[in-house]
């Protein structure tokens, strides 16, 4: 057995330019990112302040940095298919090889499903849900930050498929017998499973913590029927992560073992059986999509209210429609292969039941239409992506029912139609929703808002540029076109493909303009700068506390005895009310923890080499992770104390006007 | 309230015509045969139930963003409204009669165009077993005797049985203008139903990914008349290359965008050792 396992010089792909250029790009890019922090000197403020932290708040930022800049990549992957597309049409091949183009869409489901969406809808949860809950962090502060590196350290490792070796060859599901090693002998599947398997161990853990944090920390007085909407999409959300991630881990241990041990849990030969996993992986995979979409859904509430200047309306209905869809998520996984055989019986039923989600999802839209009823809108950056969200989604909910009828799916299943279903809701609901959040808590962190102008160019480009992108696949699908086509013959799809490219190109604008916003808006921020700590008039606790929030959140704990608790709270300070202030107290905070970065280095290295069978390093791996968690496990109580002088020290400094 | 609703249903035939005439070529909106015909009122039916609630709820959502915005001072302003028991019930109730409408219609159907249910027709169906391989169609014609890679020939006006398997990975046989797709998976045996009325060439293809040469596996289906059909068949018998045992091995090896051809003299149970062989083999 060699040194180095399967790894060789012949995993770097020397002879494809695409690639070969993009790795330089990327390394020169890392190269000077490090030279700019060396000769700043940012290093020790970077490990102390933000690698390291164990502040939600921060741990939300890092995950939102992660997403954006996963974004990229995962687009880049889009644009590079939606090229290819608009090329090889009649007898032309464009100018991707199947084998690349194989690897580009099964990347770009995987980026954009794991390692953006997940962490953008993460990152805004840690950020967001301990403020509105009125507390000073989550459950397990150092948990959080482990659940952080270790989707970090899948990330690293999917990138890395890009420049040493390659990556899964299957679509984003990997479907065996496909992805068995008989038909996929090289490294690209256990790329795909790796790191997929250490980022959703960050992810369930984030999950644990969330769950638990809601379950257990609220402020005083803040009872479940008091939560803002947000947290109980938040709920729903991570209770669905607790119990569906367990399902992927171990689905993918049991095709790791298939192929890894000779194992024949989904193979074609010896008694396996392929169409257990796509059961197992849809079981996980369709509350996954409640999973993005709930948080979603909870911003929106959140932004309509804030600028419709009014309460959310059906506040219980909102929370029941909420639980019902967190439920039902798990009874309908079959509909996603309809057409794999099953008795009628069986696709009516979950046919049936999918249908009945669009309920609650058709009670949560109406809500919002009478949230806006008779309120006084201010029309935003987040209130545009919500108006737009609303218009796009309905839209994607009709063709998501459609196709829950099954003889309606036998024509549809696996058509770009399908394709351009699951980006109406995807886009549509969850993009919009997070830059929503973005933009919405963007001066909650910072302390300064976003360049509005800018934002509403972002908007437009995204809105416009979906409905570009993606209409044209409708259509297509409607013709016949299928899926992961690397060319087809039939010339009238052309100008369709064509069209989608220049919504691709519009969409490319939108994120090159968010880079954009961004610097803008640190240049700007002395014009821009929130004082108040309530820049949007809003409702919830989060507002209640200067932006950025100290480390400690809440100098004093907040006393709830209503939902919109820092609405009624204005109100009755309005009405000249006084409330009597509790002196300060003392309050102890979990102090940095570098346990995160180090476990996932070692799980980096024990994926790395175990994707290249290299033992003895997945040996060291192991060992250095173990001895990271023991350290962590026996380590001597680390806190720090915040006195109560230091607290009045500065709530006096930041002394706002309105409370 | 009149005007209203002329208008909506104008939208309505604007929107769903649009579609229509972008998509009157090869897809499963230009059916060819009864499966595809009444999957195509499926479509068409249940988009216009939900337009009818997407359409004002798109609309009223424009509506009420503009007429209640902060610049708006004829608008009302409700700061504390936020129940209303009425409403509540409205709301519920609009996308569960919606649901209960299309659920029944998802039912019936679902029962109505089963894939293995057989087609109601004076003519005997005719059988074909379908074999997927990397990455080409094979099509056996048991009771014929023949067989063809990559074309399939069939008479119109007649039931066609599929009985469907794969020799590897998983892909889907359809036929997009015939209607109902369905998975061919190694070691297991899917049926479909079609039938083409109408004579043409109708594209048909594997629509789920099955590795690097799925772009190319695809087929043209012939529909022609009975007598066509005899010729054809009688063409195949007499010129087609025999198919045994020995030359489904050499036929299953992986290649990439095989032309069309038949094979003449099939061994009979070949379609059965196809779905037997995976499940036999030896793990590695």
């Amino acid at each position: 057995m060699a040194l180095l396992g399967k790894l060789t010089w012949d995993a770097i792909p020397f002879d494809q330019p695409i690639v070969m250029g993009t790795s330089v790009v990327i390394a020169v890019a890392i190269v000077g990112l490090v030279l700019l922090i060396t000769v700043k000197r940012w290093w020790s403020y970077l490990w102390n302040e933000w690698l390291t932290s164990v502040d939600h708040k921060r741990i939300g930022v890092m995950y939102v940095i992660l997403a954006l800049v996963m974004l990229v990549r995962g687009f880049a992957d889009a644009i590079m298919m939606r090229m290819q597309l608009a090329l090889a049409a009649g007898g032309a091949q464009g100018y991707l090889p199947p084998e690349h183009y194989d690897q580009i869409f099964s990347a770009h489901g995987t980026i954009m499903i794991f390692f953006v969406a997940m962490p953008f809808v993460i990152g805004l949860m840690n950020f967001a849900v301990p403020l509105q809950l009125g507390i000073r962090d989550v459950a397990f502060p150092v948990l959080n930050n482990v659940s952080l590196w270790l989707t970090a350290a899948g990330v690293l490792l999917v990138n890395l498929s890009l420049f040493v070796g390659e990556f899964a060859r299957t679509g984003w599901l990997a479907y065996p017998p496909l992805s068995e090693i008989a038909y996929s002998p090289g490294v690209g599947v256990d790329y795909y499973l790796w790191s997929l398997q250490i980022s959703g161990l960050g992810t369930l853990l984030s999950g644990i913590n969330l769950t638990t944090t809601i379950l257990k920390m609220r402020a005083p007085g803040m009872k479940y029927s008091r939560m803002p909407v947000f947290c109980w999409t938040a709920l729903a959300s991570n209770l669905l992560i607790v119990a569906a991630f367990p399902i992927l881990t171990a689905t993918f241990a049991m095709l790791l073992l298939d192929r890894y041990c000779g194992f024949h849990f989904f193979t074609n030969e010896a008694g396996g059986n392929p169409m257990m996993y796509i059961n197992l992986i849809w079981i996980w995979g369709h509350p996954e999509v409640y999973i993005l979409i709930l948080p979603a859904f909870g911003v929106f509430s959140e932004v309509v209210a804030t600028f419709s200047g009014k309460p959310l309306f059906g506040y219980r209905s909102m929370v029941m429609a909420t639980m019902a869809i967190c439920v039902l998520s798990f009874v309908v996984w079959l509909h996603h292969f309809f057409t794999m055989g099953a008795s009628a019986n069986v696709n009516a039923f979950f046919g049936v039941a999918t249908m009945i989600i669009a309920v609650p999802t058709g009670v949560k839209i109406f809500n919002w239409l009478f949230t806006m009823y008779g309120g006084r809108i201010r029309f935003t950056v987040p209130m545009y992506w919500t108006i737009g969200f609303i218009v796009t989604f309905v839209i994607g909910g009709m063709t998501g029912v459609l196709m829950a009828v099954p003889p309606a799916d036998f024509v549809l299943h696996n058509s770009l139609f399908l394709i351009a279903h699951f980006h109406n809701t995807a886009i549509g609901g969850v993009v919009f929703g997070v830059l929503a959040g973005y933009t919405y808590w963007f001066p909650k962190a910072f302390g300064f808002t976003l360049n509005e102008r800018l934002g509403k160019l972002i908007f437009w480009c995204w809105f416009l540029g979906f409905y570009l992108a993606f209409m044209p696949l409708y259509a297509l699908g409607l013709m016949g076109a299928t899926r992961r086509m690397q060319h087809y013959s039939e010339l009238s799809w052309k100008p369709w493909m064509m069209v989608a490219l220049c919504g691709a190109v519009l969409i490319f604008l939108g994120i090159a303009l968010t880079v954009v916003q961004l610097i803008v808006s640190i240049r700007q921020r002395n014009r821009h700068r929130d004082r108040t700590g309530d820049i949007w008039a809003a409702r919830t606790l989060e507002w209640s506390i200067p932006s950025p929030p100290p480390a400690w959140n809440f100098a004093r704990l907040p006393l709830v005895d209503s939902t919109d608790a820092f609405w009624v709270a204005k109100q009755r300070a309005n009405e000249g009310a006084q409330t009597p202030a509790d002196a300060y107290t003392a309050v102890h905070l979990p102090r940095n923890n570098p346990t995160g970065i180090f476990l996932a280095f070692f799980a980096v290295i024990f994926g790395f080499a175990m994707i290249w069978h290299i033992w003895w390093l997945a040996a060291i791996g192991i060992v250095g992770a173990l001895s990271v968690f023991l350290m962590q496990a026996w380590r001597p109580e680390e806190e720090t104390e915040i006195s109560a002088e230091e607290i009045a020290a500065y709530e006096q400094r930041t002394a706002r006007g309105a409370t | 309230m009149h005007t209203t609703a002329e208008r909506m249903g104008r939208a309505l035939v604007l929107v769903v015509g649009s579609v229509a005439l972008a998509s009157c070529n090869e897809g499963p909106l230009s059916p060819k045969g009864p499966i595809g015909q009444a999957e195509k009122t499926i479509l068409f039916d249940a988009t216009a139930i939900m337009l009818a609630v997407v359409i004002p709820v798109i609309v009223l959502t424009l509506v009420f963003a503009w007429w209640f915005r902060a610049g708006n001072k004829r608008a009302l302003y409700l700061p504390d409204w936020e129940y209303s028991g009425r409403i509540e019930m409205i709301v519920w109730s609009i996308p569960a009669l919606i649901v209960l409408f299309l659920g029944g219609m998802a039912w019936i159907s679902s029962h109505d165009l089963d894939p293995p249910a057989a087609l109601r027709s004076h003519n005997k169906p005719l059988e074909i077993q379908v074999v997927s391989m990397d990455w080409k169609w094979l099509f056996i014609y048991p009771d014929q005797s023949i067989a063809a890679v990559n074309e399939l020939t069939v008479p119109v006006a007649t039931p066609i049985h599929f009985r469907l398997t794969s020799s590897s990975v998983m892909n889907s046989f359809f036929i997009p203008q015939l209607g109902s797709q369905i998975y061919t998976m190694a070691g297991m045996v899917t049926q479909v139903n079609l039938q083409a009325d109408e004579e043409g060439t109708y594209p048909g293809r594997s629509v789920q990914f099955s590795g690097d040469g799925f772009s190319d596996m695809k087929f043209d289906v012939h529909a022609v008349s009975d007598a066509s059909f005899q010729q054809w068949v009688t063409a195949a018998k007499a010129n087609g290359a025999s198919l045994d045992a020995t030359g489904y091995d050499a036929l299953v090896k992986p290649s990439q965008a095989d032309a069309p051809h038949t094979f003449s003299n099939v061994e009979s149970r070949l379609f059965d050792r196809a779905v037997m062989a995976t499940m036999n083999a030896e793990g590695h």
